[in-house]
């Protein structure tokens, strides 16, 4: 499937297909919405945990499993709108610096689930430019499939923390709806990183 | 006694220390914050402690983040905050409650015993409501010696049930501030 549309904007579902191909044993957090669907889209499975509310925490979810979980990468992918809600966090996890943890912004500069309302990062606000100034080790921002391979490099092999923002066509396909079940998500992860799951 | 927040706690036991013992008694290996100036010995205890990492937040919802994810890779947190910042939290503190994971929070309180500044007195007023809103089990503390044995009967709680709980360290054990 082709990762742009005939304009040469990047299409969110294949490219989180094409970035989660390469996870390996990598953590993943989504910011809730669209960026839930597009990962369990690409595949349900333990090592996943959605958010499905609490906007603007997914960035510090996943600083709290990188730092549990140092051996292990942990991808946050979450919207812009998401991520401004927790433009704070970046602060906060940049001084934390976890060499393990990267953040995939995947950006149509909209809320798109809201009804399509102009978001901030359209207008004058560039949010990998937040991250490096809040002192990640390294940001992007994706504009169309060339510096992919640049991309990727952040995501998985540079040390964190790092993000990507994908600048996103606003279009979307369907929503895949993995499990709502708060608990369920949360067991699930934690037998699978620990040998009991309760004390 | 000569740490200075200790001194301002006035006669009394040494909550901080106990608090700390408590941690550490339950395997507690980070501490999220946003700074409190009644915070400051128990703070320092951790800082001092080689085996705990100290995440200072820019607000206090983060922390509800940090040790959800904390959860989820096997490992115990703790929030530490002024009432003020409790506000902060709301809407954050569904993520605990709808996934039944633990959320263990310490507040030390502005706004009630001998308040300088009214602006605290509003969220002073309302985090028991708004905790008690949100699910959070708050267990009241209005005397040092009743510190330590509340974060542990809170520790254990959310802990051992997956809840979130909160202990609130009066004004009246931390001493009010003096802008004089």
């Amino acid at each position: 499937m082709s990762l742009t549309d005939r304009e040469g904007r990047l299409l969110r579902r294949p490219l989180v297909a094409r970035l989660l191909a390469e996870r390996g044993e990598a953590l993943v957090v989504t910011g809730l919405g669209s960026p839930t669907y597009d990962v369990a889209a690409a595949g349900d499975r333990a090592e996943n945990f959605y958010l499905w509310g609490a906007m603007g925490l997914a960035a510090t979810t996943g600083l709290g499993l990188a730092l549990a979980q140092p051996e292990r990468r942990v991808l946050v992918v979450t919207g812009d709108g998401e991520m401004l809600m927790g433009a704070g966090s970046l602060a906060a996890i940049a001084n934390a610096a976890p060499a393990n943890l990267a953040i995939l912004v995947l950006d149509n500069e909209s809320f798109s689930e809201t009804g399509r309302q102009s978001g901030l990062s359209g207008g004058r606000t560039d949010i990998a430019a937040l991250a490096e100034a809040c002192g990640f080790a390294g940001s992007l921002t994706l504009r169309g499939a060339e510096a992919l391979a640049a991309a990727e490099a952040l995501l998985w092999r540079s040390p964190g923390p790092a993000m990507v923002v994908a600048k996103v066509a606003l279009d979307q396909e369907a929503p895949v709806l993995p499990s709502l079940d708060g608990a369920f998500l949360t067991l699930r992860m934690r037998e699978r990183l620990t040998e009991r799951h309760q004390p | 006694m000569t740490d200075d927040a200790t001194a301002a706690a006035g006669e009394g036991a040494d909550w901080s220390g106990a608090v700390f013992a408590a941690m550490k008694a339950r395997d507690v290996r980070t501490v999220a914050t946003v700074p409190d100036g009644g915070l400051v010995r128990l703070l320092n205890l951790c800082h001092d402690d080689p085996d705990l990492r100290v995440v200072t937040l820019s607000s206090e919802q983060e922390g509800i983040g940090l040790i959800a994810g904390l959860w989820l890779g096997g490992q115990r947190g703790v929030l530490l905050m002024q009432s003020s910042g409790a506000g902060n939290c709301i809407n954050a503190l569904s993520l605990p409650a709808i996934c039944r994971m633990p959320c263990l929070m310490l507040v030390t309180m502005r706004g009630e015993w001998g308040e300088f500044n009214p602006w605290q007195v509003p969220m002073g007023r309302a985090v028991e409501n708004c905790f008690a809103a949100m699910g959070v089990h708050c267990f009241r503390a209005d005397a040092a010696e009743e510190v330590g044995e509340s974060f542990a009967a809170a520790a254990d709680l959310a802990f051992n049930g997956g809840f979130s709980a909160a202990v609130l360290v009066g004004q009246r054990v931390i001493g009010a501030k003096s802008f004089r």
